[in-house]
């Protein structure tokens, strides 16, 4: 099981899913001007702040060569996940619905939150049950998920949300608690808490291994 | 030619920031301000203003999320999609 981690200019967390990577395979750097995946099954594109978040979250990092490569990729039914900006990059670049607004509040959050694991059938929950409960922190301040009402239905009906803050948790006024989506056929998944950084019982939850444990239970 | 493209959140979406400005203005003593929005200027040169259209859709707005008007003097003073 090979994953490849995309850098972006202004990306700052694949390091930590580099690491988080590791636990459970063979893990390897993907520099954003690269035209090939370096062979990797899995692709994850990371949290940070890609291009400076100019313009919009995501718009900009949608342009670099290698998403050329993950377009296909994913639409190959290849397994990727985007995290946080890696999220916003993944709407922005049409390969999962809806956006991305900056939360109700205005302010950057950092706290862990429980997530409620809606659909444990995509590539990357799959090592998860329908309906537990991952502790996970969430860092951010664009993470309103939005999707006009008719599309978000249509998600619910396509088992197409895959994680929703847990009752209690919710704090950035996303539609119908939603933390993560999936496309239609569920290889492309994102969400906005980050489980690279809950790998280990030492910083609290090991929780988030769950998600890279999934994709290479599909690689398998 | 010199185009200006206004982009802002679409109608019916919550736009914290409009409220929070609409919120501060009485506290300077501003009454009867109502349905502040926040959006964002794009200023440009181009030579084909015909091609602004599909640069507010595949960049320089989301559609899914925002409206936008196109200002320039040779595409008919100004060109709006919402």
């Amino acid at each position: 099981m090979k994953f490849g981690v995309i850098q972006f200019p202004g990306s700052c967390d694949e390091r930590d899913a580099l690491a988080a990577a590791s636990r459970v395979g063979e893990a390897v750097l993907l520099w954003h001007r690269d035209h090939d995946l370096q062979g990797a099954d899995a692709v994850i594109v990371p949290g940070g702040f890609s291009y400076g978040d100019y313009l919009r979250a995501g718009a900009l990092a949608r342009f670099s060569p290698i998403m050329t490569e993950v377009e296909r990729f994913a639409r190959h039914g290849g397994l990727v996940l985007g995290i946080c900006n890696g999220f916003q990059v993944l709407c922005e670049a049409g390969l999962l619905p809806g956006a991305l607004l900056p939360n109700v509040s205005l302010r950057f959050v950092c706290r862990q939150v429980l997530l409620d694991v809606v659909n444990a059938d995509t590539s990357w929950t799959r090592a998860c049950e329908p309906g537990d409960q991952l502790s996970i922190p969430a860092k951010h301040q664009t993470g309103r998920y939005w999707a006009p009402d008719p599309v978000l239905d249509e998600l619910e009906a396509n088992g197409q949300v895959v994680l929703r803050y847990a009752t209690g948790n919710g704090f950035n006024g996303a539609a119908r608690d939603i933390a993560g989506v999936s496309n239609h056929a569920g290889n492309v998944v994102g969400l906005m808490p980050h489980p690279e950084h809950a790998v280990d019982p030492l910083t609290g939850s090991a929780d988030g291994l769950r998600l890279f444990e999934s994709a290479a239970l599909v690689a398998v | 030619m010199r185009a200006r493209v206004l982009i802002r959140p679409k109608a019916g979406i919550l736009d914290p920031q409009g409220q929070a400005v609409e919120r501060a203005l009485p506290a300077l003593g501003f009454d009867g301000v109502r349905n502040v929005h926040v959006g964002r200027l794009v200023e440009l040169d181009v030579e084909d203003p015909g091609q602004l259209p599909a640069m507010c859709e595949q960049l320089l707005a989301n559609p899914l999320i925002e409206d936008y008007e196109i200002h320039g003097g040779e595409i008919h003073g100004a060109a709006a999609r919402s």
